[in-house]
């Protein structure tokens, strides 16, 4: 199987999709000329032409509202953000317009549409290009939230997402781009909803998503070293949640630490916790602990970024935390 | 003069020679007037019953602005499509989306238009290209300009149509919409209805620019101001702008100067703190109903016969339409639950 990047396997599913589907098409800053700001993009202008590569201006409201006119209209638009951080301008494209147009048309109108691009912190950058926004969409009805953490989770979860017909947030990694993997070629897609065991494990489950996931596992490495054995088990898609992998997991291990990179208020792991305990309430043997980023905007002093930031050393101590052993 | 007409400037199409029904197929002449009066007398029976709490949320009624909506309709294609604000029961009637589904959508019936899931902001009615029913200001001019991207990207001869309201063009989505349309040269007209107030807030008040089609200079694109009370005047300037469209593949914005008389919804005054009742009755002079039918007699295109068979006409469809909704079911409890995602 070939290795590729994450930005790679994206390139790969984005060019196979646009090869299936002649409704299919990008659009986003720097899309087609520029080969994409951070290269997702790469010569497809070449191959499919600028009606289907689309180079907006600095717009994301005014974009991504052409995105939902043109699925109203028959098309499935894959609208780059180029990061996630800027799409707030285009919140009310997303939750008033995508999100229930198929609803308050009674279902007449559906609404294929992937909005696209990287977020959680990279480095250094400070409060307003570090955040991690999928609590944000992930409490609307009608939108899907995908995030995958692997270059074969990403192609295969973009082209299953492409082809959902229904508004998909797809939340990519701005720190995974250059990681690599194996990618299966050709025609590989992975269902919406289903969760994935990233690491078997006996004795305390690590739920993680994005980013988190590689911290997860590099914590697990950690406390392999103790004698313990973490299981990871990584949503993929944060909505639908595959809680049953989730709560499955927990009932085997016992005890539950849940990774993310947002703010702790009201982030998708406090959502996650609540169906743990629904689910698994009998087989907790701690409470639950959650490691999230810090509960304040992102600083742009290094040691002080680093302190904001969930790791591996701080997931590591939940779990020990959970399994009375700190 | 009003201090808008005295500053805003921009030449009024509408304004024409002594015979602007001449040529004029009686026919379809009788047919725009007959299209106009359905929308007041269907927007009275809305009133009335919203009054009699049959109807529920926010009502925004379209009495004043007929003309604007039927002159549009009648200048369009069947696979055109439309969007609109959610002042839309008069467009959506005047683009032949049946009385009874709108009023039963009103009503919140299972047999409204959008099922009862959407009400009076959210009509919807796709076989006939009627794609909403939007409810933030604003925020469907993008939808419209993405609507014009597909039929551009399938190479398609349909224009994208949408309505608007003044005060929607001081919001930045109405920027970042018609600038796209333009630099991408769609097939799309935007709708502008001025009818002066946005909710209880003047235009004066709020723009600094009080000429809303000179706002089109800023995107090299065509622009019209078009007396909104004569619903000829409307339709000719539609028709020009969707031949430019379908033959050139260009945008443009029409200011269609209109009046609105009744409150900005049904829960608030026709007159008082933003506009006096003498204005409102000054305006309620221009009705374009009273207008044309005037304009149709003066040309013997109607008699007395005619309008009172008109009227009973229109009066039937209403009833008609008042007692469908009444009488239809309410939605299923478990529709709460059905269009939330697409099963493929």
């Amino acid at each position: 199987m070939p290795t590729l990047t994450y930005r790679d396997a994206l390139n790969q599913a984005l060019r196979e999709e646009m090869r299936r589907d002649g409704r299919v098409f990008l659009m986003g800053e720097e899309v087609g000329v520029y080969q994409g700001a951070y290269k997702v993009s790469r010569g497809l202008l070449e191959e499919f032409g600028p009606m289907r590569v689309v180079d907006t201006p600095i717009t994301e409201l005014g974009f991504a509202g052409v995105g939902v006119g043109a699925a109203m209209a028959g098309l499935v638009p894959v609208v780059e953000f180029m990061t996630w951080n800027f799409a707030l301008l285009a919140l009310d494209q997303i939750v008033n317009s995508a999100a229930k147009m198929l609803y308050m048309s009674g279902g007449q109108v559906k609404m294929p549409i992937v909005f696209r691009g990287p977020g959680g912190a990279a480095l250094q950058l400070a409060s307003q290009h570090s955040q991690a926004f999928e609590s944000f969409v992930a409490n609307v009805p009608g939108l899907k939230v995908v995030m995958p953490a692997t270059p074969a989770d990403a192609k295969g979860l973009l082209k299953s997402a492409i082809r959902d017909g229904n508004p998909v947030v797809f939340i990519e990694g701005e720190m995974l781009y250059n990681t690599k993997g194996e990618v299966p070629e050709g025609e590989y897609t992975i269902p919406l909803g289903v969760a994935d065991v990233k690491r078997a494990g006996k004795d305390v489950t690590i739920v993680a998503h994005a980013r988190m996931v590689s911290v997860a596992l590099k914590a697990a490495d950690e406390l392999a070293k103790d004698g313990i054995e973490a299981e990871v088990v990584d949503p993929r898609t944060i909505r639908p949640l595959d809680v049953a992998t989730i709560a499955a997991s927990v009932r085997r291990t016992n005890r539950c630490v849940i990774v993310e990179e947002g703010w702790p208020f009201a982030g998708v792991g406090a959502q996650f916790a609540y169906d743990v305990q629904r689910e698994a309430f009998d087989h907790l043997d701690a409470p639950i602990i959650r490691v999230t980023g810090a509960d304040a905007p992102m600083p742009y002093n290094k040691s002080l970024e680093k302190a904001a930031k969930p790791d591996a050393a701080k997931v590591a101590a939940a779990c020990r935390q959970v399994l009375y052993r700190d | 003069m009003t201090p808008r007409e005295s500053k805003s400037g921009g030449r009024v199409s509408g304004a024409r020679a002594a015979s602007p029904l001449a040529g004029e197929d009686p026919v379809a002449a009788r047919r725009l007037l007959r299209d106009m009066l359905l929308i007041r007398r269907f927007e009275e029976r809305a009133g009335e019953q919203y009054a009699l709490g049959r109807i529920g949320g926010f009502c925004h009624l379209y009495i004043g602005q007929e003309a604007v909506a039927v002159g549009t309709m009648a200048a369009l294609g069947t696979d055109d499509l439309i969007m609109c604000s959610y002042r839309e029961h008069g467009q959506a009637l005047a683009r032949g989306v049946s009385s009874r589904a709108i009023m039963a959508e009103l009503f919140g019936k299972a047999t409204g238009c959008s099922g009862g899931k959407g009400g009076s902001m959210h009509i919807f009615d796709a076989e006939k290209g009627f794609l909403g029913g939007h409810g933030i200001v604003g925020g469907h001019i993008p939808l419209i300009t993405g609507a014009a991207f597909a039929i551009k990207y399938r190479e398609g001869r349909q224009v994208a149509v949408g309505f608007f309201g003044e005060a929607a063009v001081n919001n930045g989505a109405f920027h970042e919409a018609l600038n796209m349309a333009a630099l991408w040269k769609l097939p799309a007209i935007y709708i502008c209805e001025n009818n002066r107030y946005g909710m209880g807030t003047a235009l004066e008040r709020a723009a600094a620019l009080w000429n809303v089609a000179a706002r089109a200079c800023s995107y090299d694109m065509p622009a019209e101001t078009v007396d909104g009370m004569d619903v000829l005047a409307v339709r000719e300037a539609v028709s020009r702008a969707a031949a430019r469209a379908r033959d050139k593949r260009l945008p443009t914005l029409l200011e269609i100067r209109t009046y609105r008389f009744m409150g900005h919804s049904m829960s608030d005054p026709i007159h008082g703190h933003y506009r006096t009742k003498e204005e409102v009755e000054q305006q309620k002079l221009r009705d374009p109903i009273v207008t044309f039918r005037r304009q149709l007699e003066e040309v013997r295109m109607l008699d007395d016969e005619q309008w009172q068979a008109m009227e009973s006409d229109v009066a039937a469809e209403v009833e008609d339409a008042v007692r469908f909704a009444d009488e239809s079911p309410e939605p299923e409890p478990g529709e709460l639950h059905t269009h939330i995602y697409s099963g493929r």
